[in-house]
């Protein structure tokens, strides 16, 4: 299958090893990996801050970036859940119907990473390795916009040597919520700091989550509390292997990488 | 928490003033009893309601019929207005239009004078709080009692309702007793903090104010235009006493409330107290229509008000929020008021449905109301639960877009703006993007060899103070990509 990354800005610019999980995931799982150069980003953070008309040429540049392809996936649920739920709204706003039409075309194709594998290539086992305790928090979007609903669990499973934690009170929100982190600090690190002690009380090394943008906010948590635990996407999970195991490491190595 | 000032505007005017949301949480999330007894309160009932409506197979066809019920009604809310003045005027009652809050307290304290009475008996109502219709009459020099549990509590204590059906959500049942002690002249002297005891002292004192009164005064669930019948569902019996004993009983309703038909009533009395209180059916249904000769009151008058409500049907967005029973699953379910309870949205109308509710009916020209649809973080739980589908997430960022537009026309706001305005023009870019990404990484090595960013200016010291941020890497994955695999699609 011919499938288009979208890599998202934040996971481009901060994460770059979730994108790079991702291309060796799906190229061992025998597909091709394309990356349009001309991506950017979907718009979310401008759209869910009341900027609207801000967002709307972004919409535009990813219809034009993602036309023609199988499949597209993005390590992220919230900027899936964007382009499918959102795209749409705002082509009809403008009163755009070309780009009201290659929303309609295209956004159902684009899925967030657990669903490709789970709901459209079939798959549970990637045949991944990864030999320590994780727990998953299911970030708000993959939950309930999305409905990715046990995709996530399901491929966590079946990796080798997993030690899959429950999260005590997992479809809390974890308070990061985009610019409500900036706009409501007190009440986003209250929810923040919730659901650090429930990271503590699974017991976990690894803290998993389709979300870099949810993962910044508790790793960022985490580590300022010195507490031990690392955060790491779903797909540098799944790509890890006997061969080429990844190591569990801060959100702090973000710059090391 | 202390009460909130007031002022004089005429939409909703005891609560504007405030100050807007990040503040007043921040004030509410300090106070740890206040967070306790929240979490409490809000976790015990998620848990109860998800129990009842998991019991009902049938709960998301019955979502989408009530969706579909309210929308048909508000979009012909016209005909089905003038239909229940009809049927209401009919059955022996008298209807009332009131464009605007002002509107509404004059009629209601007019109707009070001529009955000739200086005092009236409450069903709780949050269409009286929202016109703030208890100042009003006592400006009037009429005493409005308020006889629900939890509205009495709130009254005693000189205090504002902080949640749709439970107003004391933010009391403990110490404080209760406190109140009661300090406050109600016919207390026991010796009254513990035991819920039985605090329940038996205030019958006790509601029973004789029921017994002498002579004017009523209650909202409504719904209000069916077929038959002219008003519908109050609650869990104590005051309801009950309120719309029988007086010999004049005023009903304060919001013209959304209206539903076609009798049968209508069916798909609604399954969903709000399964919703609400976490109940198969909740233990009082009060209906009447009109004036029954020797039964219940002699005179009956229906207020219905608009207060901002055609303005909000006007929107294609935000008019899904006058689909709100009042049933409150989403204020429980949610992690924002579940840490700041409701004063904080400055609003009869907290929690989620409140920031996008409130905003709409006062219009968004206070800093409160501008705030509001930001007091989220957009998780969705609201969503899920709400028995008549209001996509509140949706309404929240739309209404943040209003808001910014407003800001725009008003040349206001302008170092956000140009924050947004500057980002969106990188973001535009692969080029642009890139570039910025190379300056971020050059950057990277100023944090030292930790990776972790401990300390950021504002804006994004919000982001610090509590929280590390990522340093940028070496390599974006765009670069990395174009080095590696090479060359344009």
């Amino acid at each position: 299958m011919r499938i288009a990354l979208f890599i998202t800005c934040l996971t481009d610019t901060l994460f770059p090893d979730t994108g790079k999980a991702v291309v060796t995931l799906l190229e061992r799982l025998g597909h091709q990996v394309e990356f349009p150069e001309s991506q950017t980003c979907c718009g979310q953070m401008h759209f869910n801050s009341g900027y609207r008309r801000e967002s709307l040429p972004m919409a535009r540049g990813f219809a034009a970036s993602f036309d023609g392809y199988d499949a597209v996936v993005s390590p992220s649920a919230s900027c899936t859940a964007m382009v499918r739920e959102y795209h749409g709204q705002l082509a009809d706003e403008a009163g755009d119907a070309g780009l009201a039409r290659a929303v309609a075309e295209i956004a159902p194709r684009v899925h967030d990473l657990s669903t490709l594998l789970v709901d459209v290539l079939g798959v549970t086992d990637v045949g991944a390795y990864f030999p320590h305790r994780v727990t998953y928090h299911p970030t708000c979007h993959s939950l309930r916009m999305l409905r990715v609903g046990d995709a996530p669990r399901q491929l966590l499973r079946e990796v080798r040597g997993l030690d899959l934690a429950d999260l005590p009170d997992a479809e809390s929100c974890c308070g990061f919520g985009g610019t409500f982190a900036i706009k409501n600090p007190d009440v986003s690190a209250a929810m923040g700091a919730d659901k650090v002690a429930a990271v503590q009380q699974s017991g976990a090394e690894v803290l998993c989550a389709a979300d870099n943008s949810c993962l910044m906010h508790i790793g960022g948590s985490l580590s300022r509390q010195r507490a031990g635990v690392s955060v790491m996407h779903l797909a540098e999970i799944l790509a890890s292997t006997e061969a080429e195991p990844a190591i569990p490491r801060g959100h702090q190595t973000a710059a090391r990488r | 928490m202390s009460t909130q000032p007031m002022s004089a505007s005429p939409a909703m005017p005891t609560y504007l003033g405030m100050p807007a949301f990040p503040a007043a949480a921040a004030t509410a999330l300090a106070d740890s009893q206040l967070r306790h007894n929240l979490a409490h309160a809000t976790g015990t009932i998620r848990a109860k309601r998800a129990r009842v409506v998991g019991e009902l197979s049938d709960w998301a066809d019955l979502r989408a019929t009530a969706k579909a019920i309210k929308d048909h009604t508000l979009a012909n809310l016209d005909t089905y207005l003038l239909r229940l003045e009809d049927s209401v005027t009919a059955a022996g009652g008298h209807v009332h239009w009131a464009a605007d809050a002002a509107e509404a307290n004059e009629i209601v304290a007019s109707l009070v004078r001529a009955a000739g009475r200086d005092q009236v008996v409450k069903v709780k109502s949050i269409a009286t709080d929202e016109i703030g219709l208890n100042e009003a009459l006592a400006a009037a020099g009429i005493t409005a009692l308020e006889t629900d549990l939890a509205e009495l509590i709130i009254q005693l204590g000189h205090d504002r309702s902080s949640h749709i059906l439970v107003p004391a959500i933010h009391r403990n049942r110490s404080e209760i007793r406190e109140i009661f002690l300090r406050e109600m002249a016919d207390a026991p002297p010796g009254l513990t903090d035991r819920p039985p005891e605090l329940a038996a002292a205030a019958r006790e004192h509601l029973r004789r104010v029921f017994l002498a009164a002579k004017v009523g005064i209650s909202g409504a669930n719904f209000a069916i235009a077929d038959t002219g019948s008003l519908v109050v569902v609650e869990s104590e019996g005051n309801g009950r006493m309120c719309v029988t004993l007086p010999e004049t009983l005023i009903s304060v309703v919001g013209v959304e409330k209206v539903l076609p038909s009798w049968r209508d009533l069916e798909v609604f009395l399954a969903l709000l107290p399964r919703s609400s209180t976490a109940e198969r059916m909740n233990p009082y249904t009060s209906i009447w229509s009109g004036v029954q000769p020797g039964d219940g009151p002699r005179e009956f008058h229906l207020v219905l008000v608009d207060n901002g409500r055609t303005a909000t049907l006007g929107d294609h967005i935000g008019r899904q929020a006058l689909r709100c029973i009042r049933c409150s699953a989403c204020l429980n379910v949610c992690p924002v008021y579940e840490r700041v309870g409701g004063h904080a949205y400055g609003s009869p109308y907290p929690g989620p449905i409140g920031a996008i509710l409130s905003p709409q009916l006062r219009g968004m020209t206070d800093p409160i109301d501008q705030s509001l649809p930001y007091a989220s973080s957009l998780c969705g739980a609201c969503y899920d639960v709400c028995p008549v589908a209001i996509n509140i997430p949706e309404a929240l960022v739309y209404l943040r877009s209003k808001s910014v537009d407003a800001k725009r026309a008003a040349k206001k706001g302008r170092p956000e703006a140009v924050v947004f305005g500057l980002t969106a023009w990188g973001l535009r870019s692969p080029k642009r993007l890139k570039a910025a990404q190379r300056a971020a990484a050059a950057s990277r090595h100023l944090v030292g060899r930790s990776g972790q960013i401990r300390r950021l200016p504002p804006p994004l010291s919000a982001w610090t103070d509590t929280r590390d941020a990522p340093a940028p890497p070496a390599e974006s994955f765009r670069s990395w990509w174009h080095r590696t695999r090479g060359g344009p699609r």
